[in-house]
């Protein structure tokens, strides 16, 4: 079954991916122009667009563990779904700066040092652009494919870094923000690799013979 | 009694909103030419707001829409949408507000007693959401004073206190435990009797819409939004400093007073600027005026005041 599914995945070529993924941005695009953003489109585009960039960012994630406990794979797409990511949390930031804030240069410089939610954002961003600038095949051989895993190894820290920035927005806090944050701290967790944790634990408690 | 606030500007100075409508529309008509139909939502006001400098001083109401689709009433849920979605389950009629406390005739007055003995007048304020977005919003109401005055304070009364509606069956989100419920909010007697705070029963010269706080809310225009309380079922005149919702919620982000400041920030966000709703996409950022912009009216209350410490 899951192998017929992974041969049937096979087939599907992943620019396929970068077409499917453009979609919630043209349908926004098409809410914009045609008033279904409501009254306040600004802060509908800006939200919009930043929770498309973190579920892209979550299913990169959940990549990995689909895999390793479902036997699905999905590893051609992921560099199609990180880049996706990237462009989404790429036009949440260019919203905000240019529509939202304005470029108020004196109010960002001081809402990115004073206000944790934005510091945290622009955190999650900036560890995304060596990413983004590397998820192509001439940097992945240049650089090799140990030097190239260590580097992504970065899309861990933007994660939590997301998660919270969501989580930090609201004036309460949203169940559906949390609900996020939690699923992001569970796909972490597969990450680790509690063999070998255990077994080095293992070898503490128990005497050398 | 303090001088009765009189506003320059009525309801029908301003271009109506039928024409205001017309008017957008023709703007959008000569800007964007072919692609005007569609382009209206998002850009339609384009050229009908004005510029920074005189964008805060600009007292054009937003449209009826506008004002009665986006709303923070909790009860309905979080999001700004909800409230017009689900507010219609809501009787306003019959209403009517417990008055209690330090006053000389405590009871429960009847909605259509309280409004019979109003002064109800139209009244253009800025409203200003402590989430750094603005208004500008055409309530029919009447001074609060009047009904305190009518139902006579205790001389040892310092504060009122007020209460929303508590009934989760019309109100899905006092189900959860998104905030306290009921509602409070409160006021120094000295902000509650001042000529600009009103009570509010209508909206563009028609009853109040329930997304809005219907039948019967209070408008502070120099305070955030979250002060003004909606849906009022009880007023207290008391002596300490009555709790409030905000301030319970997060003490160091929402103070008692929450006057709108440019110069003290709320902990997460600037407080310095703010996006007037209602002029689509390229709205300009206007700055945010000390009280409002209603500092003559009400900078007295607080002299001697660190705002900074009291805010």
């Amino acid at each position: 079954m899951i192998n017929v599914l992974n041969a049937k995945l096979r087939s599907i070529p992943a620019w396929a991916v970068y077409i499917l993924g453009t979609l919630p941005f043209l349908w926004l695009v098409y809410l914009l122009f045609s008033g279904g953003l409501g009254v306040d489109p600004v802060k509908a585009l800006e939200r919009g667009v930043g929770l498309i960039g973190l579920k892209f960012l979550v299913a990169g994630l959940a990549i990995t563990p689909l895999r390793k406990f479902l036997g699905l794979n999905l590893l051609k797409f992921r560099r199609a779904v990180g880049l996706l990511a990237f462009f989404y949390v790429s036009l949440h930031l260019t919203v905000w700066l240019a529509l939202d804030i304005q470029f108020f240069w004196g109010e960002i410089w001081a809402d990115i040092i004073k206000r944790p939610y934005i510091t945290i954002g622009m955190g999650a961003f900036v560890l995304m652009i060596p990413l983004a600038v590397t998820s192509n095949n001439r940097v992945l051989s240049k650089i090799g494919p140990v030097r190239w895993r260590r580097l992504h190894a970065l899309t861990y820290p933007v994660l939590i870094l997301a998660g919270v920035h969501y989580a930090l927005i609201g004036k309460v806090w949203q169940i559906q923000a949390l609900v996020y944050l939690l699923g992001i701290v569970i796909l972490l967790l597969t990450r680790v690799r509690f063999a070998k944790c255990c077994s080095w634990i293992w070898q503490k408690v128990t005497p050398a013979t | 009694m303090a001088k009765r606030f009189k506003s320059d500007l009525k309801h029908s100075d301003v271009t109506p909103q039928k024409h205001f409508l017309n008017r957008r529309n023709l703007i959008i008509g000569a800007g964007v030419l072919g692609a005007g139909a569609v382009a209206g939502t998002a850009f339609g006001t384009l050229g009908a707001k004005p510029a920074v400098a005189e964008g805060a001083l600009d007292l054009t109401p937003n449209t009826l829409k506008e004002i009665s689709s986006y709303n923070n009433y909790y009860e309905f849920g979080a999001s700004k949408t909800d409230p017009a979605k689900y507010a219609h389950t809501l009787t306003t009629d019959p209403w009517s507000v417990k008055i209690d406390g330090l006053v000389e005739k405590p009871g429960t007055y009847d909605l259509a007693d309280i409004l019979k003995n109003a002064d109800l007048e139209e009244r253009i304020y800025r409203f200003r959401c402590v989430e750094a977005w603005s208004m500008v919003v055409p309530w029919l109401g009447f001074e609060l004073a009047s009904l305190l005055n009518r139902v006579g304070v205790q001389s040892k009364a310092k504060y009122v206190a007020f209460e929303t509606l508590f009934r989760p069956d019309e109100m899905p989100a006092q189900k959860t435990s998104v905030l306290d419920w009921p509602y409070v909010e409160g006021l120094r007697l000295d902000e509650a009797m001042n000529p600009l705070t009103i009570l509010a029963s209508g909206l563009y010269g028609k009853e109040l819409p329930k997304q809005n706080g219907a039948p019967l809310r209070l408008v502070v225009p120099w305070k955030y939004g979250f002060k003004s309380i909606k849906s009022i079922v009880r007023i207290s005149l008391v002596e300490e400093m009555p709790p409030t919702t905000w301030n319970t919620v997060g003490p160091n982000e929402y103070g008692f007073y929450s006057n709108v400041n440019p110069e003290v920030d709320h902990r997460r966000w600037s407080q310095a600027s703010e996006r007037l709703i209602g002029g689509g996409i390229f709205a300009k950022r206007q700055p945010t005026l000390k009280f409002n912009g209603y500092e003559e009216q009400v900078a007295d209350l607080y002299t001697g005041m660190d705002l900074a410490k009291n805010y």
